[in-house]
């Protein structure tokens, strides 16, 4: 079984689904629903078959597969996973059937055409799942551009409100970012000895002269960082996510922005190690301000899309402090992290969007004791807060807790910090939960018949999936971090840290 | 006094300039010999017979390395590559050309000479058959274009010039609609071009006196063991450059760009956008890399600093465009900009990779005006920006083709754009010119947002109440296009073919 070309095959199966899709007529859109559904299904299938072919104490990196595609290049289709591209290439095959049930009747109301939509959320998952499965630097460069054409249709498209503007804004700082990356993709390909397999640039880095390998650095950590995104890069995101349809903000903050940390751990950290040292504390600066700075932020959001945006930047915040400590705590935390958020982050976009599509506004001001009228609906809600919150029992609380210890051990004031984050947390969660479906009930609200109508049998299996296993990671993260943690110990050992010894922690004094 | 000795001519190597150019005086025959009714159909099938045939003889000749008459012209790996290019771009660009169904009688207006707003050129503009000398202008341009690339001393390179420069002139000026602009478009043509032409003659003087001779050989080696005063050198090596730079649109050179494109029957202005860049940049990299490598220390910080700022021009200028054509204008001015980079790479690399780009971006080049060429209203093609809001929901085919096309430009992976922009970066880096690379990143986030305004305008924007029809293109549009879509696409995933053509076509013979 192991012989399966399990990730090419993965790769292109939703742009064949995308095709397939696309050419149903628009009048079939029930069909092509359908079709949309059963595809992501079967892609889900195939990802749990690859999930248990994967040997967790085996190679780093498996199921390697390599075709020639530029010679003159020596780019190649190249794909392989680590158990961090695993965790998330399982992550996006569970996300993406949930947003498409999620999504069922967004494009009904308007002027769009239907099987279009589906079409666009088949083929972001093409790009998607090969931005994670590539293992050679140009194939994954390819990927990580052309991703932005899919959301920018789906943003400008299918959105509302200030859509061409969010399109326009999230297309052109993706752009900018990639085009960065571009420049050190060319000059890493140079200096490297002309080649783009990851395997072999890790060996060839060590000998680029300090200097070029910091800039070569700060091109791909530039890309990474806007795609995250971090402090100061991440204001396309609350316009990307405030106009986007809610099933793909889903997308766009649980899978898309992953791809920011993921590149930061495989290629910045891999490739670069003096330089992504030298940087760490620059990052760690970044990733808390990041934190606070999203937290109060989010605290003063009215729009419940753009709210729940913030609070995904400051979990990025996490994520990074996480991966920039250097500690196998604290990165296994930060992939956990990356999983958990997707389910977390994912689910709370697609409930605010139930919420939306009900009373037809994103505005925390026009709910008000909503869970009277909707009690199963708010009670989704309020659990989807309190995981993103990381109650205990949750599963983002199994990894923020990871990264904290684990950051604490090398770096106590920055873990400190952050720490202010989570209290932080509990204020913007708890207070939206507040003034939306606790309270006393807004009037206007009884005069939306929509808002009365409680989950629908599809929204419960929308949401039913992630509870479970929100609530399962939480209890029992194990299959999970059994599959990271070697990888993440893979990264850490490219870039020549290693653990502190506990006796040296009580001394306070360990240099990064 | 010795016998007058007639260099050896290699009538072979020549062969298929010298279909181009006997096809061309055909074509001036058969205006006169064959009535007008079959006329337009009989010339362009006998230009594009030729153009095949010189194809064909091309390919035939791969292999051959040599120069003939006198050395005046060198058959090499890269003149034999362009011309193969000019000849293919060439053929896509005839088909625009001969297309008549798409207005009545054509882009071209009937006689040139009718006034403009008389009695006579509203009736013309009704659908009188549009003139058909602009195929034997076409062949000639060709023809010459494929003896500039090809010219191995600079005297050849001036009458080349002017072979394909004059009747490019012409052909500016035959517009159906719009004729006062084109023929504005012309006359600023033919005045900034001779004077340019006239630069590249002066520089062609110095030259031979600092070199004693003009063959490119002759000025590599003065240039290797100087026995004259250097000041020559540079002034003559400037005043070529300038000759050819203009003939390349780049930065300032670049003024007569947006008002010939403009200007200029659509078709007129994709062939020129696609070869008159291949044959600009094949002489340029035959002067660069044969003539004058010996002083590239010299003038590699001087022509990258025109490099950069073509690319900003081209780039920030195209940010401010309203008229469709005037906005790939720019964007054909900000892509020399990356041409010269690939030039400027001074090795191999830079060789090839520049070869791929004229080609991808000829193909891409070639599509976009196609497109431009359907949408039309009752006033002829409808250019201004404003005009194609919304088109995407009435003709969704024809935007997501554009739209394409527009991301090729842009450079976003899966396209041709992408990898020849990947191949002239790289091999700029390769050859110590990192900064120029940098300046181009930053260029190309700039010109990302004014393709990419259009593709919001035509997807996001609501219809206006005069959203243009969108013309159903007849058969040649429909190939010239489909040609140009499907180069862009098969270049973006699969360039391998290619880069290993234009690697072969490898080195300059000296």
């Amino acid at each position: 079984m192991s012989e399966f070309p399990f990730l090419s095959v993965l790769t292109l199966l939703p742009l064949v689904g995308a095709a397939v899709v696309g050419f149903i007529p628009r009048a079939k859109a029930e069909l092509a629903k359908m079709v949309a559904l059963v595809w992501s299904l079967i892609v889900l299938g195939l990802s749990v078959v690859m999930w248990l072919a994967f040997t967790i104490d085996g190679d780093r990196f498996q199921f390697r597969e390599s075709y020639a595609w530029i010679p003159s290049w020596d780019a190649r289709f190249t794909f392989a996973a680590d158990g961090i591209a695993l965790v998330m290439l399982m992550l996006i095959a569970v996300l993406f059937p949930v947003v498409i049930l999620a999504s069922w009747n967004d494009v009904d109301q308007s002027r769009r055409s239907a099987p279009a939509y589906f079409a666009l959320l088949l083929s972001f998952e093409f790009t998607m799942i090969g931005v994670f499965a590539a293992a050679d630097v140009f194939l994954f460069y390819v990927f990580f551009e052309v991703m932005l054409i899919p959301m920018y249709f789906i943003i400008g498209s299918f959105g509302s409100g200030q859509k061409q503007y969010a399109a326009v804004k999230f297309f052109l700082y993706s752009l900018v970012g990639g085009l960065f990356m571009l420049a050190s993709v060319i000059g890493l390909w140079v200096v490297g000895g002309h080649t783009f397999d990851f395997t072999n640039l890790v060996e060839s880095t060590a000998a680029i002269d300090q200097n070029t390998a910091r800039w070569l650095f700060l091109g791909f950590f530039v890309a990474f960082a806007i795609k995250a995104p971090f402090f100061p890069f991440h204001t396309w995101l609350p316009d990307s996510g405030g106009a986007a349809p809610a099933g793909a903000a889903a997308l766009l903050v649980g899978v898309m922005d992953k791809v920011g940390t993921f590149g930061i751990l495989r290629y910045c950290l891999s490739l670069f190690p003096e330089a992504s040292r030298w940087f760490a504390p620059a990052a760690m600066v970044l990733a808390v301000i990041g934190i606070i700075y999203a937290s109060l932020l989010a605290v003063g959001q009215n729009d419940l899309k753009r709210l729940v945006s913030y609070t995904s930047i400051a979990h990025f915040g996490f994520i990074g402090i996480g991966i920039f400590a250097f500690t196998t705590q604290a990165g296994t935390g930060a992939v956990l992290y990356m999983v958990n958020h997707g389910l977390a982050t994912g689910l709370l976009f697609i409930v605010v969007g139930m919420f939306v599509a009900r009373r037809g506004s994103a505005l925390v001001s026009d709910f008000g004791g909503a869970g009277k009228l909707v009690p199963v609906l708010a009670g989704v809600f309020f659990f989807a807060g309190l995981a993103s919150l990381a109650l205990p029992g949750t599963a983002p609380f199994v990894s923020e807790f990871l990264v904290l210890i684990g950051t604490f051990s090398t770096h106590k004031a920055y873990a400190v910090v952050a720490t202010l984050g989570i209290i932080l947390a509990a204020a913007y969660v708890l207070w939206m939960i507040q003034r939306t479906t606790q309270g006393t009930l807004n009037p206007a609200l009884t005069e939306v018949p929509a808002m009365s109508k409680d989950l629908t049998l599809r929204e419960k299996f929308v949401v039913a999936p992630l509870i479970a296993l929100l609530l399962v990671l939480g209890f029992y993260p194990k299959p999970v971090t059994d599959v990271i943690n070697p990888a993440v110990q893979a990264t850490l050992q490219d870039v020549g840290t290693t653990d502190p010894a506990p006796s040296v922690v009580a001394d306070g004094k360990v240099g990064g | 006094m010795g016998e007058l000795q007639l260099p050896e001519i290699n009538y072979g190597a020549l062969l298929p300039m010298l279909i181009l150019f006997g096809a061309a005086c055909a074509g001036v025959l058969v205006e006169v010999l064959v009535p007008q009714k079959i006329r337009n159909s009989v010339q362009l099938v006998l230009s594009l017979t030729a153009v095949v045939a010189a194809l064909a003889a091309v390919v035939v000749q791969r292999d051959t390395r040599i120069t003939t008459i006198g050395g005046a012209v060198a058959i090499d790996g890269p003149s034999l590559f362009l011309q193969g290019a000019i000849l293919v771009l060439g053929a896509v660009s005839l088909l625009l050309i001969g297309e008549r169904t798409i207005e009545k009688g054509g882009a071209f207006v009937a006689q040139a000479a009718i006034t403009v707003g008389s009695q006579k050129d509203l009736r013309q503009a009704g659908g009188a058959p549009g003139a058909t000398e602009v195929y034997p202008l076409t062949s000639f341009a060709l023809g010459g274009m494929m003896l500039f690339v090809a010219a191995n001393d600079l005297l050849t390179m001036f009458v080349a010039l002017e072979v394909f420069s004059l009747p490019l002139y012409l052909l500016c000026a035959l517009a159906r609609r719009r004729r006062l602009l084109s023929q504005e478009a012309a006359l600023k043509y033919f005045l900034l071009g001779s004077y340019a032409s006239a630069f590249f003659l002066f520089g062609v003087a110095f030259i031979y006196g600092f070199a004693g001779g003009i063959q490119l050989e002759a000025v590599q080696a003065a240039v290797a063991n100087p026995q004259r005063s250097q000041v020559l050198l540079y002034a003559g090596f400037a005043l070529i450059s300038i000759g050819l730079l203009f003939k390349a649109a780049l930065a300032p050179f670049h003024v007569w760009t947006p008002d010939v494109y403009q200007g200029a029957p659509t078709p007129i202005t994709a062939f020129m956008a696609a070869c008159t860049k291949v044959a600009a940049f094949g002489a340029l990299l035959r002067i660069l890399y044969v003539a004058f490598a010996g002083v590239q220390w010299d003038f590699q910080p001087v022509l990258g600093t025109i490099a950069v700022l073509t690319m900003f021009v081209g780039a920030i200028l195209a940010v401010t465009q309203t008229d469709l054509k005037r906005l790939l204008a720019y964007s054909s001015i900000a892509n020399a900009g990356y041409l010269l980079v690939g030039v400027l790479a001074m090795n191999e690399a830079g060789l090839s990779s520049t070869l791929f780009y004229l080609v991808a971006y000829g193909f891409s080049v070639l599509a976009a005006f196609a497109i431009i060429s359907l949408v039309r209203d009752a006033d002829g093609e409808a250019t201004h920006l404003s005009r194609w809001a919304g088109i995407g929901r009435k003709s969704p085919l024809l935007a997501a083709t554009f739209t394409f096309v527009l991301l090729a430009f842009a450079g976003i992976p899966l396209t041709s754009g992408f990898m020849s922009k990947f191949a002239v970066f790289g091999a700029a880096i390769e050859g110590g010119q990192t900064w120029l690379v940098i300046f181009g990143v930053i260029s190309s986030m700039l010109l990302a947002f004014p393709y990419l305004r259009v593709v919001v305008l035509m997807w996001l924007s609501e219809p206006g109440e005069t959203t243009p029809a969108v013309s159903i293109p007849g058969f040649l549009t429909a190939t010239a296009l489909g040609l140009g879509v499907i180069a862009t696409v098969a270049l973006g995933v699969a360039p391998a073919p290619l880069l290993e053509l234009t690697e072969q076509a490898g080195q300059f013979v000296r």
